[in-house]
């Protein structure tokens, strides 16, 4: 299982092929290089989780060391991977879905003149990745954590030319790294109270360590870290404008895997939170809020993906309420379909896009399930997965997370979570009714008739056999939910001892939630397909409140005059008025105190001798009688 | 090898008289001499540093010579982990710096090259000097010919720049004379490490405060600290490129490196005494200096002032390494765990210190880089020079990033060090200290890496020519070395921590 290390070895080698020899390769041998690197990564990720299941579940655990990386008195690090089934999981999935979205991108990308830089930053991505969720101490942790930020900056802002792309990946920088400063004080909280930062030896000894009120400090610091990467309230504002980046960018960092991350983090360090019971609720609640939030915003966006963007939002805060209430197990499996059906939706949109010369304003789209036959039908499965409609895999995923909700006592979130749903019904249903459904509205708007072909065509099948296999995992990863839950048990045996529900109540559920989505997606049938209602006489009707979601509760607006825009005059005044006025001001009078001093005191070197005599003997006289006085 | 360390000292002196005598005219030899001859200085300093035997430790390389008996002046000359970095770092920009000015400057060539050699043996003599007489004349011969690099090279108000640095100096400096001389009054005696044993003023602690402060404002002016600062941007913007690299990268080094040579092992009871103040002036350096640098618009000045921020870590690093009260008994059990805190905070300001001057180094390089070809540093002017100039546009990204603290780069490995140990030390500090990072993320991200690289190219900028290969040669090992002490720090910090932890077991 030392072959572990090959997981971000591949990636890495393909980074400095890319970077160095692309020149050489041209386009083909990039794409080769470049998909080649993940696909072994991939390859070795099934080997070692293949040979972590011929151990017995007891003892699926692996260090493997690479370096010390840095030691100073009691502070060593060590570059360590550790492998045990939560990890297998992530770097199944890391390099899985993201193999399938490099083989995609050659296809999506082969016009782009910066083709090989995208490559070079994909494969880092999943380098960068993938050490994030190999590492066996925090810090590795964080600098895989850090690295993934600068790769999903890089990429979102890759055409850079455009001023919203630049200025959407400083939002996403600068955004995270208020999360990381709390992430970092939580790691440096852990080794001032562990000494160590390895993984093994925080775990092992936390429950001796650690008192309530400092776990608490501690997983609430490492939380806000989460907060940022992963999008929730109340600094989620980066994600949906990272979607200036490329489509598949946005399909494998903003989606199935970067963002994930912190759902990874606090499943990875559970240990810890369950000795703060503050936390526990504290990411249960986020998680459902920003769940139902972030729904609600998606119900009034016309970009098609601004909507898939809000919908991420929404389903990673179902993921941290399913950690947050203690369901670990139940929140990967959420993670791992999630990766799958939102994976594959994004790469349908981004096929839309690429027959529609760029549009992205869906309604300026509909009719498309005749053009783009593949297309529609893969999206199809993804909408129906994510809606949670039985048996494709959303439905299993979010049903578990709803029925531990509602297990562990939490009625009021396992509630927002189930009109959650009913809302995500909606949504997904306007998306899919307006893009695919319906008469063609793009004749008019687009610059379609410019292209060589008058007729928006299916992508070539670089494109759709990608879509095809994650259509597949979105429609069936439901079904692998026991094999996961029984692998990753032995990770979180400590902890979870999750009540089961009697099966006639779990069943009553299920039809509440199935209920519920149905009824979301009939409104949207009646909207949109039969057009029973107008939706725009509902939403002049609603009026305040639909002018608030529809811009996003006006979030980015507050942020910039209560905390962008005072930063920023603080630091002109303590540039102008400060600075400049005040301390160099006071400098350089001093300088012209002295300079008036010296040329007063000039007056007294007269060169008259007599005048001297005289000063001398005012001094000698004043001396003696102060002498004489004494 | 004796006489290692009057060597790499002496020689760049000893080629600086040289060049006196090439006649005018051969300016090319006057170049290829000075390249030449501060490459020994460099070979000899690398040899120093794989040499030094750091798990021995202490204060090795040793020169004592007596020099002028009647007032016990010695010629002493000797090297520690704290030392040798800051060696290898002098030489290595010295080096950088010379090649870059054979293409740069064009007039008063052989000038130039005489004062920069000059130069070069003063910031050395401050990293190899153990006495105080001998300190004291190379920190002196430092600030002449800087004073007149940026008063002749300089820009258009360079006079003014020049005259404002010299003074500030010379200022601190005369404070800093009158605190040797106490210790040589009290104590008879000018040699460093002595003193350091000796404590002097440890029943008068009035006294002792007053040396302390009079060693304090020379380094505090040097390194610049909040409010001593206003200097440098004038220095910084006026001086020719190379003269900014040896500025940031050595000078301020000067100061830093008095604090942990002289001020902590000499009076550890008034730093202690006086950690709180200087940690907080430390902290308004950061936050004050990040976000003064996130409010200009001229690259240079930004750059400067994001020195006054990294150097307020380092700071902050001493400070926090000072603080705790310095005679905490061993059999407390917190002993052990304090003890290795400061040790962590001292050594990660030691390896801010040289991370800064390879970094801060690299960045004023690439000012000037851009600066040649764009005749102006106005940020606003530029936009979309990223597919213009992809070499330039990555080697600046990497140092930006490595400046910002991305780990992986080497800035991130000091700063999380300093933020370990003094977060146990001064904690409500460390935590405001560590939201500076948020601040310098902005601030190069935007103010840099957007404005001048992203959005639509400009279309004066369509003829903009890419980095030359001798300007990639200059970057180069600066970049190497960000990379490699992010990636791999273990072997600096051996050197470093032995070094710190010998200090802080003196104390």
């Amino acid at each position: 299982m030392d072959f572990v290390r090959l997981v971000p070895g591949f990636p890495l080698l393909g980074v400095v092929l890319v970077a160095l020899t692309g020149r050489f390769l041209g386009r083909r041998g990039t794409a080769l290089v470049a998909c080649g690197a993940v696909g072994l990564a991939f390859a070795v990720a099934l080997g070692v989780t293949g040979a972590l299941l011929q151990t017995p579940p007891e003892s699926r655990e692996v260090e493997v060391s690479l370096f010390t990386w840095a030691a100073v008195s009691d502070f060593q690090v060590d570059v360590s991977l550790l492998l045990d089934p939560l990890s297998a999981v992530m770097i199944l999935v890391v390099s899985g879905v993201g193999f399938l979205i490099h083989v995609y991108s050659v296809g999506y990308m082969a016009q782009d003149p910066g083709f090989r830089r995208y490559f070079a930053y994909l494969n880092l991505f999943v380098f960068s990745m993938v050490i994030l969720v190999l590492a066996g101490n925090f810090l590795l942790l964080y600098v895989g954590w850090e690295l993934v930020g600068l790769c999903s900056y890089l990429l979102i802002s890759f055409w850079y030319e455009r001023k919203e792309a630049a200025k959407a990946g400083m939002k996403a920088f600068v955004t995270t790294r208020i999360g990381d400063f709390g992430f970092a004080l939580g790691i440096f909280l852990i080794f001032a109270t562990f000494h160590t930062l390895d993984y093994a030896e925080v775990f092992g000894s936390a429950s001796q360590v650690l008192t309530t009120g400092l776990a608490t400090a501690i997983t609430l610091l490492l939380f806000l870290g989460a907060v940022g990467k992963s999008a929730q309230i109340p600094l989620y504002v980066w994600l949906p404008d990272a979607m200036e980046g490329p489509t598949p960018v946005s399909a494998l960092i903003h989606a199935a895997t970067m963002v994930t991350a912190g759902v990874y983090m606090v499943t990875r360090t559970h240990v810890l939170f369950e000795l703060a019971p503050i936390s526990m609720l504290v990411v249960a609640v986020i998680g459902a809020a920003t769940a139902f939030y972030a729904a609600t915003i998606a119900t009034a966006q016309d970009d098609i993906k601004r909507v898939l963007a809000y919908s991420t939002i929404s389903q990673l805060g179902y993921m941290f309420l399913a950690v947050g209430v203690g369901a670990y197990a139940a929140g990967i499996f959420h993670l791992t379909t999630h990766a799958f059906f939102k994976a594959l939706m994004f790469l349908g949109a981004g096929s839309v896009m690429h027959a529609l010369a760029g549009e992205q304003d869906i309604q300026k789209m509909g009719g498309l399930r005749w053009t783009m036959p593949l297309t529609s039908i893969t999206f199809l499965a993804g909408w129906l997965a994510i809606s949670g409609i039985p048996p494709f895999s959303g439905f299993f995923s979010k049903d578990e997370i709803l029925a531990s909700a509602f297990a562990s006592g939490q009625i009021l979130l396992w509630l927002v979570g189930v009109i959650t749903a009913g809302i995500t019904a909606f949504y997904m249903s306007r998306q899919v009714f307006l893009v695919f459904f319906g008469e063609p509205r793009y004749s008019q708007h687009t610059a379609i008739h410019a292209e060589h072909r008058s007729v928006p065509h299916e992508s070539p099948w670089i494109m759709t056999i990608p879509l095809a296999i994650l259509a597949v995992l979105a429609a069936l990863g439901g079904f692998l939910g026991p094999v996961l839950e029984d692998f990753l048990g032995p990770v979180f045996a400590a902890s979870e001892a999750r009540q089961s529900l009697p099966p006639l109540n779990e069943a009553a559920l299920i039809i509440l939630s199935v209920a519920a989505a149905g009824l979301g997606i009939f409104i949207a049938w009646l909207g949109y397909i039969r057009r029973g209602v107008d939706p725009k006489l509902v939403a002049a009707r609603l009026g305040l409140v639909y002018r608030l979601v529809r811009n996003k509760y006006y979030v980015d607006e507050v942020y910039h005059a209560l905390l962008i825009r005072p930063v920023w005059q603080a630091a002109s005044v303590l540039a102008t008025a400060v600075d400049q006025a005040g301390i160099d001001g006071v400098v350089n009078a001093l300088g012209s105190i002295m300079q008036s001093a010296g040329r007063g005191l000039r007056r007294v070197q007269t060169g008259f001798v007599r005048s001297y005599a005289l000063i001398f003997l005012v001094g000698v006289l004043l001396v003696l009688a102060i002498s004489t006085l004494r | 090898m004796p006489y290692l360390l009057s060597a790499i000292t002496l020689l760049p002196l000893l080629g600086s008289l040289v060049i006196l005598f090439i006649p005018r005219g051969q300016e090319r030899w006057v170049k290829i001499w000075s390249i030449a001859i501060s490459l020994i200085p460099l070979a000899l300093s690398a040899y120093l540093w794989f040499s030094y035997d750091f798990r021995a430790g202490g204060i090795q390389f040793e020169e004592v010579y007596n020099w002028i008996p009647a007032i016990n002046v010695r010629y002493r000359m000797g090297v520690d982990g704290l030392s040798i970095p800051l060696i290898g770092l002098t030489a290595l920009l010295s080096t950088i710096s010379l090649y870059y000015s054979a293409f740069t400057i064009k007039e008063r060539i052989k000038e130039y090259y005489f004062l920069f050699l000059l130069l070069e043996t003063g910031l050395m003599g401050v990293f190899t000097s153990l006495d105080f007489f001998l300190f004291y004349i190379f920190w002196e011969v430092g600030l002449v010919p800087m004073y007149f690099i940026i008063g002749v090279w300089g820009g258009p108000r360079r006079e003014y720049a020049a005259i404002k640095f010299f003074m500030y100096t010379l200022a601190g400096s005369v404070f800093m004379l009158l605190s040797i001389l106490a210790i040589f009054f009290a104590e008879g005696t000018f040699d460093i490490l002595q003193a350091a044993e000796l404590r002097p003023f440890t029943d008068n602690f009035f006294i002792q405060s007053l040396a302390f402060w009079g060693f304090f404002l020379a380094f505090a002016i040097k390194v610049p600290m909040w409010p001593f600062h206003t200097w440098l941007p004038d220095a910084h913007v006026e001086a020719p490129t190379a003269g900014s690299v040896i500025l940031a990268g050595i000078l301020l080094k000067l100061g830093g490196y008095g604090f942990f040579r002289i001020l902590l092992p000499i009076f550890p009871q008034a730093f202690n005494a006086f950690a709180l103040v200087i940690a907080i002036l430390a902290l308004i350096s950061i936050v004050y200096g990040a976000l003064v640098s996130m409010a200009q618009w001229d690259f240079k000045k930004l750059i400067a002032y994001s020195s006054v921020n990294h150097m307020g870590y380092v700071i902050l690093g001493v400070a926090a390494a000072a603080a705790t009260p310095i005679g905490l008994a061993a059999t407390n059990p917190d002993f052990q765990a304090v003890f290795d805190s400061k040790a962590i905070a001292l050594s990660g300001a030691v390896l801010e210190m040289f991370n800064h001057g390879v970094i801060t180094g690299g960045l004023f390089l690439l000012v000037g880089i851009i600066y040649e070809r764009a005749h102006t540093r106005e940020l606003r002017e530029f936009g979309g020079l990223g597919s213009r100039v992809p070499v330039y546009y990555a080697v600046l990204t990497t140092a930006a990033l490595a400046s910002l603290g991305l780990p992986g780069l080497a800035g991130f490995v000091s700063e999380f060090l300093i933020f370990r140990g003094a977060l146990v030390t001064l904690t409500p500090l460390a935590v405001i200290a560590i939201s500076g990072i948020i601040i310098t993320a902005a601030m190069f991200l935007w103010k840099v890496i957007q404005l001048m690289f992203l959005g639509p190219l400009k279309e004066k900028w369509v003829g903009l020519p890419d980095m030359t290969r001798w300007e990639i040669i200059t970057m180069a090992p600066l970049v190497f070395l960000m990379v490699l002490f992010g990636l791999y720090p273990a072997p600096i910090l051996d050197l470093i921590n032995g070094a710190m932890v010998n200090l802080l077991g003196s104390l």
